[in-house]
């Protein structure tokens, strides 16, 4: 009788014991794996960090200008003068440029492919969007070098005729390879990323918002500016700053258009400044040691405005948190 | 302030499928009239015809005449944007508008109309707020996001989104359904004093409900899958419940089918 009771088999595991254990070890490498991998990524972070700081410290104290006021960049003689303030206003003026032309624009095309444009036109206009973020920058700076340069002489006469009393838009007849001209070529290289973006983020606007403002009566465009565009502000933001990521950084096809000097030009028409990326491109390969120490500082300025500008995208996108679309 | 809706012949379609054929019916003005039916009947689409929503979705066309006391929706020249402003509508899911605040909202459909003094809105809002039986649960916090308040607050905030522009009739599409019993409670208790002053078209899949808030009752039914919709018949919500005239709506009520 006894022998009944107990179960048929003495050897089989409890039930609620795993009997996979292949899923446990799959959980652990995979814990590993992605911790592992986070991990890796902070080092690198921290490595390039340390990296551009011990050998920025040295060359900033080689500087016998201001590193930040000189309008200088002398490293081939000794001692070295050279100072950043034309580097920074060019960076950041060609940038801002950039944006004003791209985001707008960016925004109208997404608008256009995700709710204007038949199903028939949008697929293929998304498609040569996309191929556009494709094209290498060399390839923009060629042709921003030899068709656009020639090509806006016009604009910019028409310009100076009409604004050029603010002197921010005053033109000497120059060959236009100005920060004005880079700050166009680098809007048309950053319009495909900040469209694809915007795009895809249109696109995810709950059909249910879009109806609340359609059983109101509204309009087709009355229905983009109360349900679609404050629903993807915040991607509208993350892809402008993926293009003013990129704009900032963008090296070949500054260095192949901008006509660079040290001075600042109260005029953005007339050629010269430089920016970070196209101050290093150019100099890198004539530079020693110490020359290349002097770009590395310069460097880890870009790195800094970089982080500055993506922590403060993060701030407007957080301050806004509990009206985003995700918490409905 | 109320009107009659008087369909004829109404076939509807999305792209080559018909999704509801030859439907006529008439609304009462100031009184609740509720559609059920089996899912797939073609209950929604017909609801979404009457603001002329139907067509917001790719493909979507209509046949047929949708009167409105005596103005055709479909007649040529009739702006469907000017259509709905005239018959509101309240969704199966809340659905404020996540980035404005109560106030917002609410103040949403009036801003599309025209332009109000800040005192006027104010009213306005005050008003619709109390017509949705929601203003003393949100009057301390107007300027608080709406998608921040509870489930049946929201609907209720829709609702009182809808009246603010106070149309002549309130389509609801399945209004309770993703809501608790106690806040579909509170919608029922709204819908029976909105009738007072607005036409109500309310789809619910729920036949108790339909029995509680509604006057008259159309019952919707498809033959097969893939065919078209149809209206079975439409009577006194009472006598439907009790002794229907056709036998599909007594199986269907008695939860034979469906």
């Amino acid at each position: 009788m006894k022998t009944d009771i107990e179960p048929t088999s003495p050897t089989e595991p409890p039930a609620l014991a795993s009997s996979r254990g292949t899923g446990r070890i799959g959980d652990k490498v995979f814990l590993g794996l992605s911790r592992g991998s986070g991990i890796l990524l902070l080092v690198i972070m921290a490595a390039i960090a340390a990296f551009l700081t011990v050998r920025a410290v040295s060359a900033i104290s080689d500087d016998h200008g201001n590193f930040l006021t000189t309008f200088e960049w002398n490293t081939s003689s000794r001692p070295m003068v050279f100072g950043i303030a034309v580097l920074v206003y060019g960076t950041i003026v060609s940038s801002i440029i950039a944006m004003l032309i791209a985001v707008p624009v960016a925004v109208g095309i997404a608008l256009f492919i995700s709710h204007y444009a038949p199903r028939r036109l949008a697929t293929p206009v998304a498609y040569v969007i996309d191929l556009l973020a494709a094209v290498p920058s060399i390839v923009y700076g060629l042709w921003g070098a030899l068709f656009l340069v020639p090509h806006l002489t016009g604009l910019y006469k028409w310009l100076d005729d009409y604004l050029g009393w603010t002197k921010i838009f005053e033109y000497n007849d120059g060959t236009p390879r100005s920060l004005f001209t880079v700050g166009i070529l680098l809007a048309i290289m950053i319009i495909p990323i900040v469209t694809s973006v915007s795009r895809e983020v249109f696109r995810q606007v709950p059909q249910m918002h879009e109806e609340a403002a359609l059983a109101l009566g509204a309009t087709r465009w009355e229905v983009i500016r109360m349900s679609v565009l404050p629903f993807g502000r915040s991607g509208i933001i993350s892809a402008s700053m993926l293009g003013l990521g990129r704009a900032l950084g963008e090296t070949m096809a500054v260095a192949t258009v901008l006509s660079p000097n040290y001075l600042i030009n109260a005029s953005l028409l007339d050629p010269g400044g430089g920016t970070f990326a196209q101050n290093i491109a150019s100099h890198f390969k004539e530079a020693d040691g110490p020359a290349r120490d002097a770009l590395i500082a310069s460097g880890l300025v870009l790195f800094v405005i970089t982080l500055l500008v993506n922590g403060a995208a993060r701030l407007i996108i957080a301050r806004r948190k509990e009206y985003s679309g995700a918490a409905a | 302030m109320a009107k009659r809706i008087d369909v004829s012949g109404l076939t509807a379609y999305y792209g080559t499928h018909k999704a509801i054929e030859d439907i006529s019916m008439t609304v009462e003005p100031r009184s609740v009239t509720a559609f059920i039916g089996p899912s797939g009947c073609g209950k929604s689409t017909f609801l979404r015809t009457l603001n002329r929503m139907h067509e917001v979705t790719p493909g979507g066309r209509v046949e047929g005449k949708v009167m409105l006391d005596d103005e055709n929706l479909y007649a040529t020249g009739v702006d469907p944007v000017s259509v709905r402003r005239t018959v509101g509508m309240v969704f199966q899911r809340p659905n404020p508008f996540p980035t404005m605040s109560i106030f917002e909202n609410v103040a949403a459909g009036l801003k599309l109309n025209g332009s109000y003094k800040k005192s006027e809105l104010e009213g306005i809002v005050e008003k619709s707020l109390k017509g949705a039986n929601l203003w003393n649960e949100v009057k301390d916090r107007l300027n608080k996001p709406g998608a921040g308040l509870s489930g049946g607050q929201q609907q209720r905030l829709c609702i009182a989104r809808a009246i603010a522009v106070e149309p002549q009739v309130l389509l609801m599409d399945e209004p309770c359904s993703a809501l608790d019993p106690i806040s579909t409670l509170a919608i029922e208790d709204l819908i029976g004093e909105l009738k007072e002053r607005f036409t109500i078209v309310i789809v619910t899949h729920n036949m108790q409900q339909a029995a509680r808030v509604s006057d008259r009752t159309a019952f919707f039914n498809l033959a097969g899958v893939g065919q078209p919709g149809k209206l079975i018949e439409i009577d006194e919500t009472e006598r439907i419940f009790s002794n229907p005239s056709v036998q599909a709506t007594e199986d269907y009520i008695s939860g034979r089918f469906g």
